[in-house]
């Protein structure tokens, strides 16, 4: 019997079950080596290298590359691994969002100083910008 | 015996703990999320706990994918704090309470939560801001801490209804400890928010509102909502309010509010503060 999936149609919103843990599970492993000074070192000098140090499938390791966030979740990464390669980059949890949402750095600030994205419709929970 | 005296409740933001470590809590943005912490840090100063029993999620730093236990409590002498990524944070190490803790772990497993013990890890944000928002910038922390991690990360997390029993069960095993001290129960995370997505930046005002509501009033039905629900209405990352429930669940049917705080935004997400008198 497959995983029972109620959360399937969020829209916008992967679900890290069963199925996507392992499917990222050497994305996320590469990512959690990158809570070490030295490993961070060694990424930040040779990227590919280090990378192919990983039993990694090339598409994960590409969207490694690009820092498409969207596209090494939909692999199965998981945000809180993942925020391992926007901090190794110096970069905040509100950066990285922002560039998944297709917003410009500056739009997305000025959604959530204005109150963060509403939820328009309790049942879906879709969104809208402002 | 030892009493659990009262209940706090607070977002563990990341961003916030780079704010006050990097000196940015002067600046306008920031500052409007300490202000609803000036009566905190008076608070517990009067309050001087001897432990905090500090329920907060990992946010993959002590647990990988190699081990993800549903709830882990700490037993250890001390943690460090984790780095995540760019180095520990310069935060005190945070000491524990093992013999209070293996009581703890003793009395819970034996009422039927089967929990983890954790002899060694290191604690990231979730832990080590709600400190830093209670206490300020301390050389030391100026009480023991027994960390409860609870599995937020892959689903499913444990229900709403499994963290209030829970809750439940930490009070009797707090409460009958043989020394007399000054216990609170802290819950952490939440409030509305989503880190992942085209949906990333989802805050939900009214459903904060009302969870802050109903927290303190009629968390027994609170504790009845199923998932689903979190994650539609208050975004994927939401889901860290089933903690709350454990911290609701150590306390009386009726608590007395002695502070709320509700801002939007830090980062991405809803602060959401309460302090409930638990005598
Ligand atoms: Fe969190």
């Amino acid at each position: 019997m497959s995983l029972d999936k109620p959360y399937d149609n969020i829209p916008g919103t992967v679900i890290f079950d069963a199925d996507m843990s392992r499917k990222g599970f050497h994305l996320n492993q590469f990512c959690m080596s990158l809570m070490k000074a030295d490993n961070r070192a060694r990424f930040k000098a040779d990227e590919k290298a280090y990378l192919n140090e990983w039993k990694m499938t090339d598409e994960q390791k590409q969207a490694v590359l690009d820092r498409d966030y969207n596209r090494m979740m939909a692999l199965g990464g998981n945000i809180y691994f993942l925020a391992k390669i926007f901090s190794t980059d110096g970069l905040s949890f509100q950066y990285a969002a922002a560039t998944m949402t297709g917003m410009s750095q500056e739009e997305y600030r000025d959604m959530m100083l204005a109150g963060g994205r509403k939820p328009d419709n309790e049942s879906t929970g879709d969104q809208t910008d402002e | 015996m030892s009493k659990i005296t009262a209940g706090v409740t607070t977002s563990h933001v990341p961003a916030i703990g780079a704010a006050l470590d990097l000196g940015k809590d002067k600046e306008p943005y920031w500052e409007a999320v300490f202000k609803g912490y000036e009566f905190s840090k008076k608070w517990i100063a009067n309050e001087k706990p001897d432990v905090v029993f500090l329920v907060y999620n990992d946010h993959a730093s002590a647990f990988s994918q190699e081990i993800i236990p549903t709830f882990a409590i700490g037993c250890a002498e001390e943690y460090a704090p984790a780095d995540e990524g760019f180095g520990p944070r310069p935060v005190p190490v945070v000491k524990g309470h093992p013999e209070m803790a293996s009581h703890i772990a003793q009395s819970v497993i034996q009422d039927d939560f089967d929990l983890t013990i954790v002899n060694k890890m290191d604690v990231d944000h979730g832990l080590t801001v709600p400190l830093s928002l209670m206490f300020g910038q301390p050389d030391q922390w100026p009480c023991k801490v027994i960390p409860l991690a609870v599995n937020v990360v892959q689903y499913p997390p444990p229900s709403g209804r499994r963290c209030y029993m829970l809750g439940k069960a930490i009070r009797k095993a707090i409460e009958s400890y043989d020394d007399d001290l000054n216990v609170q129960v802290w819950g952490t995370g939440g409030m509305s928010h989503q880190l992942q997505g085209p949906r990333a930046g989802l805050i939900n005002q009214e459903f904060d509102n009302d969870f802050l509501d109903r927290i303190v009033n009629d968390p027994d039905e609170l504790s009845k909502m199923p998932h689903l629900d979190y994650v539609k209405k208050a975004g994927s990352e939401g889901i860290e309010l089933v903690m709350w429930l454990i911290m609701r669940g150590a306390l009386n049917d009726d608590v007395e509010q002695i502070h709320r705080f509700y801002h939007v935004p830090a980062s991405n997400t809803a602060v959401g503060h309460l302090i409930l008198n638990n005598r």
